[in-house]
């Protein structure tokens, strides 16, 4: 008998004896320890395996145990809903945390084998600095003025905005509390409201990497990475989501409820989208990408199938995206937004992938992959405030879009994106935002920013709502383009945003990170890859 | 001794294999390779661009037998790689100079 198999005799032996020991553990517990039941009899030890007894009125902290008056029964129950919501809202973020990782292999999949390491390791980082950014300045620019979160159970006061007043208005510029998490920032609802916020920027701040890979400076990368963080995507946001002036357009002017983005197409998504394309207009197209004549070449991704891992990734994290936003397990309006959220993705993947069947012959997955993202995007600003048609409505328009913008931008503006990123989170992003001014059914949203009443668009009744929309669509755009292009602009000037085409050629992985992504992989340098025009661009 | 190379679609790499092993062929050397012939590659839509694939991958054999082995294996060869579509390789056969096996230093018929 092989010494292989004597080894597996004694492991079964040994799982054996571990299952009988249980067995005998029962046996011996059949016989009741004398006396141990007497003392009190609302306690008993008794296991319960049902789950239905778990929890009662000995777990409510009160004075006389077993015995809380009514205030000590209120304070419970008012705990217990604060911690639904903070535990819903963790979670959920945790969920966002994971899309990291979505966007890293969509991005590193449609892009080229000898970058990979480099396209992954700004997905990476990009966390890592984002994060530390936000919690430097970025989340006090946000939400220092957003006041008391009432789903948090927020005691402590992020109040302080800055404001300027025009019209006899105030008009809510930029939050300046909770810099470094610190003093009377050192809160629970403050913390938990700072860890779901982060995952949303650093959503936004990892989209320009995919437009921009294949030929951007790593070191670059790095500062633009705080910039985002501490700056374009905060001021922005404080404007919609931290009681800015976008959010109060309509307790001012009665534009609808003011500008209503409720997880981000517009505050994370579009800035994003818009970002990436003042970053490819900085940069430039990669060498290879246009013929002399102007037309575009193809330069296929070189892992379809991690592309379509990370786009489900991604699906799966939008779970968390946008019913985390309600940031209460104790709204159950979650379970009309997440159905939304996969309804439109479905529309968007289906969408996408038919049109380019029927115009293109095949079914290109890459698209299929765009459609179902451009689907996400759009539903983001309105899931909390459509039904189910519409959210499919939204998703099929979402992927049409996508494919439409992806070639406009490819072939028209001859801005160079490699994954889509410019389409999918800014095109998307700004159709999702004015979707909602359409089709919001008015089922929810009552005082929302301040406005009575529940939130309608232009096909139920209000068409100031769409306005409002249209408004923050506008300033999106003008404000995070011309930011955005400032910064690259003055990182070409100090640092420089472009690889030298020979790194380009060769591949970014060694020059820029130092080690190959597919060490073992001999690449075969088609002619198709790197010198369509025959020359180095 | 005869060296002869084949050029074959790699699906086709399987049967070809079991088939020189019926007939007793006692190495092979096996290399995936790219190329192009008569049909000069392919058009390929990526994200609504055409683009030209101008190799298509292959898998390439190598094998040394002795002269009187030769028409046999290339006729197993050719039973299995056809396909009787563009594409289906080619073989070409060169003269061996001498064959050494390294661990023995036998030289060669005895050393194929």
């Amino acid at each position: 008998m092989s010494s292989k198999r004597v080894t597996a005799i004694y492991l079964l032996a040994f799982i054996l004896v571990l299952l009988c020991a249980p067995l005998a553990a029962a046996a011996a517990e059949e016989a009741p320890p004398a006396a141990a039941a007497a003392a009190a009899p609302a306690v008993t030890d008794a296991p319960d395996a049902g789950g239905a007894t778990t929890g009662s009125v000995k777990d409510v902290t009160a004075k006389e145990a077993g015995k809380p008056t009514l205030a000590e029964l209120m304070d419970a129950v008012g705990h217990n809903k604060i911690s639904i919501n903070i535990v819903w809202t963790l979670i959920t973020g945790y969920l966002v945390m994971f899309m990291q990782l979505g966007f890293a292999l969509v991005e590193t999949g449609f892009t080229r084998a000898k970058n990979a390491a480099h396209t992954m390791l700004m997905n990476f980082m990009v966390y890592v600095i984002g994060m530390l950014g936000f919690w430097i300045c970025g989340f006090a620019f946000m939400f220092g003025g957003v006041g008391q979160v009432a789903n948090l159970g927020m005691l402590a006061n992020l109040g302080n905005e800055v404001t300027i007043n025009l019209f006899g208005k105030d008009f809510g510029l930029i939050g300046y509390k909770g810099f470094f998490l610190a003093g009377g920032s050192y809160d629970v609802s403050i913390f938990t409201l700072f860890l779901f916020q982060m995952v949303f920027m650093d959503t936004t701040a990892t989209i320009p990497t995919g437009a921009m890979a294949e030929r951007w400076k790593f070191s670059a990368f790095c500062v633009y990475g705080f910039f985002i963080s501490m700056l374009i995507y905060p001021i922005y946001g404080n404007w919609v989501w931290g009681g800015g002036w976008l959010s109060t357009l309509g307790a001012n002017f009665g534009l609808g409820h003011g500008a209503v983005d409720f997880a981000g197409s517009g505050v994370v998504h579009m800035v994003g989208g818009v970002t990436a394309l003042a970053g490819a207009i900085v940069l430039g197209p990669r060498i290879g990408k246009y013929k002399k004549d102007g037309t575009p070449n193809a330069i296929p991704g070189h892992h379809i199938p991690m592309g379509i891992a990370g786009a489900l990734i991604l699906a799966f994290g939008w779970f968390g995206f946008n019913p985390g936003s309600t940031l209460a397990g104790t709204d159950l309006r979650i379970g009309v937004i997440a159905v939304n959220t996969m309804l439109a993705s479905a529309g968007g993947a289906l969408s996408a992938m038919i049109y380019m069947w029927l115009r293109f012959g095949k079914p290109d997955p890459t698209m299929a992959v765009n459609g179902l993202l451009a689907g996400l995007v759009a539903i983001t600003a309105p899931c909390a405030f459509v039904n189910a048609p519409a959210a499919v409505l939204i998703g099929l328009i979402a992927g049409i879009l996508v494919v439409l913008s992806v070639l406009f931008i490819d072939g028209v503006l001859k801005i160079d994106d490699p994954v889509g990123a410019i389409s999918v989170h800014g095109t998307c992003g700004a159709w999702g935002v004015l979707s909602l001014g359409l089709f919001a059914d008015g089922t929810y949203g009552d005082k929302w920013n301040n406005v009575e009443g529940t939130v309608k668009g232009l096909f139920y009744g209000d068409a100031s709502q769409f306005v409002a929309q249209f408004i923050n669509v506008i300033v999106n755009f003008v404000f995070v383009f011309v930011a955005a292009y400032l910064t690259f602009k003055l990182l070409e000037v100090v640092i420089g945003n472009r690889v030298s085409a020979e790194v380009e050629l060769g591949g970014l992985d060694i020059p820029e990170t130092g080690v190959l992504a597919y060490p073992d992989f001999a690449l075969l340098k088609g002619k198709r890859e790197d010198t369509a025009n025959g020359e180095l661009g | 001794m005869k060296k002869i190379e084949a050029i074959i679609q790699p699906f086709r790499l399987e049967p070809v294999k079991e088939a020189l092993h019926a007939i007793s062929v006692k190495g092979m050397t096996v290399t995936e390779v790219k190329g192009f012939g008569v049909q000069k590659g392919l058009r390929e839509v990526y994200r609504g661009m055409e683009y030209q694939v101008d190799f298509l991958p292959k898998v390439k054999i190598e094998i040394v037998a002795a002269d009187d082995k030769v028409q046999t294996i290339v006729d197993t060869i050719i039973s299995k790689a056809r396909t009787g579509r563009i594409g289906d390789g080619k073989i070409f056969i060169y003269p061996v100079a001498e064959v050494i096996r390294i661990r023995t230093g036998e030289t060669g018929d005895a050393a194929v």
